[in-house]
């Protein structure tokens, strides 16, 4: 296997009622991560990309077939991934594997969503396709259902009253908006309080309107490179030094180990033990904050808390700049928005950014970052997992 | 190879107020709602059993937001319960006000009923789900 490295990226805002197509988000960050790689679009020989509804959202599928002609990439394999919230993680593990194997040296992994031109009622059915259709879906279960049923499980099993609980999850999302706002892509700039998170509207009993993130639209896109080519087009080139992916059934088959996913503790084993890195050796993490008991429950299975305990990161401020491990400091999914089949490139680009030392002007530079975490969750158990580590 | 227990068979029992799982012969765990394989040991010798369609309530939610056709439902709570067996199902909670349950719920016994989702146009047909209601 060759060392591959990611070599420039590009990023839509992300927003509510975007008035571009999926293909059109995806074309200007496909080009944005061309152009900032010294790259042409016929340098470019597969494409891999992350797309959930475009057949709901827009009436569109194979948009990875049109993004390679929009953008001059005439005749390229391209491919599309899902994997619910996950796919473009999972495009991008793919990419490297074919980069890392020798059959390509310079391909373009991404991934665009336009799923706010559903409304609502739509959203929340396709949202709910990611559960078990036959035997969960007749019950009414939902998106913000599933993680409603785990936050009331964790307090249970961890012996954490609900009210204690729901005062750490509200700290996780004012975190998340406290970053969102200095990012210039996110959904969201304004800051929101503890009052604010724990009088919103309820959405499915614990969580409510600001425990979870938004509907968006949006696209990111990156160029991964072999090292021999990535030397020559960048100086700073960012390798992927570890991937992991997992699978695992509907929500009751996972019984007895709830409210852990065993498919993220498998997962991010595989990257650890890849890279030859454990926990420990993370500098900056962007992690799957769909809701807010999300980050937590994720925490745990990565390895930076012990299981019950993650909250007190946030209660503690270890999550950010400057603490023992700063999480999701683009704003997450809750403020920086979550176009489902574009996040996983999204957390990518922005890792990618703080290893690079992109960020000091947005004034959310972790100082000397050389480590970086993407995990990436999709419906109720696709995970992927991948270890980001700069040149220097 | 064959499903010992397809989800029209499980349907169609539920419809009648019975509940199908699969026992394994290997280690003996009871898998419902039913897998081709032994939720446990993946092993396919498996036999379809009655259950009692009594157990617990693991962890619950109750939904304020439906998707699309379901509006009406909402809000309604849905609760994933051990079942006696073992195995953990899914299903909605009857017999109570939805915008009034609370921690209290956990572990709480409750006996199976049913009740059909008529599906929509992304569904392919229907689906039966449980209906709990409080055992004491
Ligand atoms: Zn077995």
């Amino acid at each position: 296997m060759r060392r591959v490295a990611i070599i420039g990226g590009g990023h839509t805002k992300f927003m509510f009622n975007s008035p571009q197509s999926g293909v059109e988000m995806l074309a200007e960050a496909s080009m944005d991560a061309i152009t900032r790689s010294n790259l042409k679009p016929k340098d470019v020989q597969a494409i891999y990309c992350g797309n959930v509804l475009g057949d709901f959202s827009e009436g569109q599928g194979m948009v990875q077939s049109y993004l390679a002609d929009d953008i001059g990439c005439f005749n390229v394999p391209a491919s599309r991934f899902e994997g619910a919230c996950a796919s473009a993680t999972m495009a991008i593990r793919d990419a490297f594997m074919w980069v890392a194997s020798g059959y390509y040296d310079i391909v373009l992994a991404g991934g665009t969503e336009k799923a706010t031109a559903m409304g609502t009622p739509l959203a929340t059915r396709t949202f709910a396709m990611f559960s078990d259709g036959r035997y969960e879906y007749p019950s009414g279960i939902n998106f913000p259902g599933i993680f409603a049923m785990l936050a009331h499980l964790y307090s249970s099993k961890y012996n954490i009253p609900l009210k204690k609980l729901k005062e750490m999850l509200a700290l996780v999302s004012v975190q998340s908006h406290f970053y969102g706002m200095k990012n210039p892509h996110a959904q969201f700039q304004k800051e929101i309080t503890v009052d604010q998170v724990l009088n919103g509207f309820m959405v499915s009993s614990p969580l409510q309107l600001l425990d979870c993130c938004p509907f968006s639209d949006g696209a990111a896109a990156l160029i991964l490179a072999s090292e021999e080519v990535a030397k020559k087009l960048t100086d700073k080139p960012v390798y992927i030094a570890g991937v992991g992916q997992a699978s695992s059934g509907k929500l009751s088959a996972q019984y007895k180990y709830l409210p852990r996913l065993r498919a993220r503790e498998v997962s991010v084993k595989q990257a650890y033990d890849m890279a030859g890195l454990g926990p420990k050796d993370i500098d900056v993490c962007e992690l799957h904050d769909c809701f807010s008991i999300a980050s937590l429950i994720a925490a745990e299975s990565l390895g930076f808390a012990d299981f019950g305990k993650a909250g007190e990161l946030w209660e503690k401020g270890e999550t950010k700049i400057g603490g023992k491990i700063p999480i999701n400091i683009s704003g997450g999914l809750k403020s920086k928005g979550h176009p489902i089949g574009a996040t996983g490139a999204s957390q990518v680009y922005d890792i990618v950014r703080q290893l690079r030392g992109d960020l000091v002007n947005e004034g959310r530079q972790v100082e000397g970052a050389k480590v970086g975490l993407v995990d990436t969750l999709g419906g109720d158990g696709v995970i992927v997992n991948l270890i980001l580590k700069a040149a220097h | 190879m064959e499903y010992t227990l397809t989800h029209k068979t499980y349907y169609d029992a539920l419809k009648k107020n019975k509940l199908l799982g699969l026992k394994c012969k290997d280690c003996a765990t009871v898998t419902c709602p039913p897998k081709m394989t032994c939720q446990e040991c993946t092993g396919t010798n498996l036999e379809i059993t009655e259950l009692s369609g009594k157990g617990k309530i693991a962890t619950f939610t109750t939904s304020y937001v439906a998707p699309l056709g379901r509006e009406v439902e909402a809000p309604y709570t849905i609760v994933l319960v051990e079942l006696e067996e073992g195995a953990w199902i899914m299903g909605n909670l009857i017999d109570i006000d939805p915008a009034k349950v609370g921690m209290e719920l956990i572990g709480r016994k409750v006996k199976l009923g049913f009740k059909v989702f008529p599906g929509d146009m992304y569904s392919a047909g229907e689906g039966v789900r449980p209906l709990f209601s409080f055992l004491d």
